[in-house]
């Protein structure tokens, strides 16, 4: 008898959704799910117009806008023209062509990567797609999710396929145990700290270990998120009883005839014992001190405890060049302590960190202590209306308040600042998202990646503070 | 869309390792719902002052590389968001092809679909191309042969068979694959008997 080859959990979602194979690892590759926000769609559905085609299958899709969506005075007009533009696109097309819709005054509006859970619209096995490359998020629960851009978008919606090329199998594997104090984030930025902003590039990273295991739903989906940052396209966790338990009785989990089925399909999906990998890094996450960029870019990061990189510290020339300049944009000198740098602004929000987890861990540093005089401003912006609802039934919110810090709607924010919130040129941000690009948050700001806990620490203390001994 | 089969013209050299589509396009430029009117806010953090005037010379407005169809670029370039509107710019800014060590994924899907042709090659070959660049002397770059010549270096370079004939034929892709729409309706038909929960009743 032939012997079966051992397949990864991605080998397995991939075989499971190919509808065609075109030549050497090409497939064209069916998608179950797709979430659609105001801003890379807006094109894609005027070329369906443009070429008469319709929608494909209206049950594999949510629409909700959230990047451009104001956090305060909803209720008011919205100044920014081109922002209102997008989001009526989004609304006049939901509407045209029927599609599951939630608007910005319902409670289950947020974050896309946010609510796609909080649904049970993100399924173990399932493909999933958004225009937007955090959506390696989903892949905590075991579903292949990665980002398109707004051709891509049309061509799932007119075809419900994508022609894409087979990623490689990379394994992350983290052993030990997280010390208290450190969280999902840190874990994430430890190991682009490793493996760099593209050693994952064409490949579908598989998070593993017992560190992996250990984390909730919600820190998966955390680590999952910034697969991107380094390089993959997708990440993947392989599901277990936690995913199982977060999936039962939300709006779009299987219902309770087709539940057993359900987990019959999920149980089979990870990844099988003696599966290839192409590329393994190892990590030991008992190591793992909370993590602070310093740089441009997410693999520029040290822990809390450390320094400034001196730029003639790099080995390749490229990496010492792109030091400096990251050096001089962030204002910051070799050799400085992490510690020693002041916090003008906080922001505790983002696809990254923004689900109940994260109010609770930000809450408990807050609690009782004030924002420093001089952090500027302090925002917490929670990830969907019903993460904000469940926050305020718990009395974060009067937590928050009582310490100087601003409680917002839900979106996006300052991420990327395509609404008002943003900083100003030089600022210092203490961040829960994923980015420290060039500008990111506003021209000229200067953004220091962390998890919620350190940017709560950092907003009481004014500077960076290692939280393990706040 | 436009068929990509040989061109030869000067290059922009912009060798800076890690390039992001925020430094393509920030994303307050993205509220546009058309896909064109990126040009002029590409690249900002590079071509433009704080105060909103050009810095003189930067290598994508001076005079030295005006009317380049070739950028060539760092390592990782186009890395970060899905965003699109980055070769949106990129193309309307007058780039037909880019030349880089490595690409990000999804920025290289994405140039395909725009047809812009992403050519990896050997950071030594492309810090070669950097220099002849900088000296004025024009690239040419052959899909059909899967070629890169300068003066008298010739190199070669891989492309994915099936992205070389979309780019080549100028293809609509959404068009190709509806060619397959058995396929996807007998696809559909088997994983509704297997996984009956991934379709929603009525």
């Amino acid at each position: 008898m032939p012997k079966i080859m051992p397949k990864t959990m991605y080998d397995k979602i991939w075989d499971f959704h190919l509808v065609e194979e075109r030549g050497e690892d090409v497939g064209l590759v069916y998608i179950d799910r797709h979430l659609v926000h105001e801003v890379t769609s807006p094109q894609a559905f005027d070329g369906l117009r443009a070429a008469g085609r319709d929608i494909r299958r209206l049950d594999s899709i949510i629409a909700v806008p959230d990047h451009n969506v104001p956090t305060k005075d909803r209720d008011q007009e919205n100044p920014d023209e081109m922002s209102v533009a997008q989001l009526e696109a989004l609304e006049a097309n939901s509407r045209e062509y029927s599609l599951d819709y939630i608007p910005m005054n319902d409670a289950r509006q947020g974050i896309v990567h946010v609510i796609g859970p909080e649904q049970g619209f993100t399924q173990p096995g399932v493909t999933m797609v958004c225009g937007d490359s955090h959506t390696s998020t989903h892949g905590a629960f075991g579903a292949l999710a990665f980002g398109i851009g707004t051709s891509e978008v049309e061509h799932v919606l007119a075809t419900q396929t994508l022609l894409l090329k087979k990623a490689k199998n990379m394994r992350v594997t983290v052993t030990g145990e997280l010390p208290l104090g450190c969280s999902a984030k840190d874990v994430a930025l430890a190991i682009i700290g490793v493996v760099g902003t593209a050693g994952g590039t064409g490949h579908v990273i598989e998070y593993a270990g017992p560190v992996i295991e250990a984390l909730s739903m919600e820190g998966r989906m955390t680590l999952c998120n910034m697969s991107i940052e380094a390089g993959a396209r997708a990440g993947l966790v392989a599901p277990d009883d936690k995913t199982f338990n977060y999936m039962k009785g939300r709006p779009y989990s299987p219902k309770a005839g087709q539940w057993e089925a359900a987990l019959a399909h999920w149980k089979s999906l990870r990844s099988d014992d003696g599966a290839a990998f192409d590329k393994e890094i190892v990590l030991n996450g008992s190591d793992i001190v909370p993590q602070v960029t310093w740089g441009t870019s997410p693999e520029d990061v040290v822990p809390v405890t450390g320094h400034v990189p001196a730029p003639e510290t790099f080995a390749e020339p490229s990496k010492q060049e792109g030091a400096a300049k990251a050096l001089e944009y962030m204002g910051l000198s070799a050799g400085q302590a992490i510690t020693d740098i002041a916090v003008d602004r906080v922001f505790v929000g983002s696809c990254t960190n923004s689900r109940i987890e994260d109010m609770r861990e930000a809450a408990a540093v807050i609690k009782g202590r004030r924002k420093a005089d001089t952090v500027i401003e302090a925002l917490i912006v929670p990830g969907s209306g019903l993460v904000k609802l469940q926050a305020e039934e718990e009395g974060l919110d009067k937590i928050f308040i009582d310490a100087g810090f601003e409680w917002r709607e839900p979106g996006c924010s300052m991420c990327l600042a395509m609404n008002a919130d943003k900083a100003l040129p030089g600022e210092h941000v203490a961040s829960t998202s994923n980015r420290n690009f060039v500008g990111r948050q506003g021209p000229g700001a200067r953004t220091h990646l962390v998890s919620p806990a350190m940017a709560a620490a950092a907003a009481i203390a004014g500077h960076f503070v290692d939280v393990r001994d706040f | 869309m436009e068929k990509f089969t040989k061109i030869t013209s000067i290059a922009t050299p912009f060798p800076r390792a890690n390039v992001d589509t925020d430094i393509i396009i920030p994303a307050k430029f993205l509220k546009s719902i058309r896909r064109t009117g990126f040009a002029a806010g590409a690249f900002e953090s590079v071509r433009y002052n704080a105060d909103g005037s050009l810095i003189e010379d930067n290598v994508f407005d001076g005079a030295r590389y005006k009317g380049a169809h070739i950028l060539v670029a760092g390592d990782n370039f186009g890395c970060g968001s899905s965003r699109e509107h980055a070769p949106w710019a990129i193309g309307e800014m007058g780039y037909r092809c880019i030349i880089a060590p490595s690409f990000a994924d999804i920025f290289a899907g994405n140039c395909i679909k725009n047809g812009i042709l992403t050519v990896a090659l050997p950071q030594a070959d492309v810090d070669a191309l950097v220099i002849a660049a900088e000296a004025g002397h024009a690239i040419t770059v052959d899909l059909e042969a899967q070629t890169v010549s300068c003066e008298n270096a010739l190199y070669k370079f891989d492309f994915n068979p099936t992205h070389k004939d979309m780019l080549m034929e100028g293809l609509d892709e959404i068009g190709q694959t509806l060619r397959s729409k058995t396929a996807i309706s007998d696809f559909e038909a088997k994983q509704k008997m297997m996984t009956p929960w991934l379709y929603r009743q009525g």
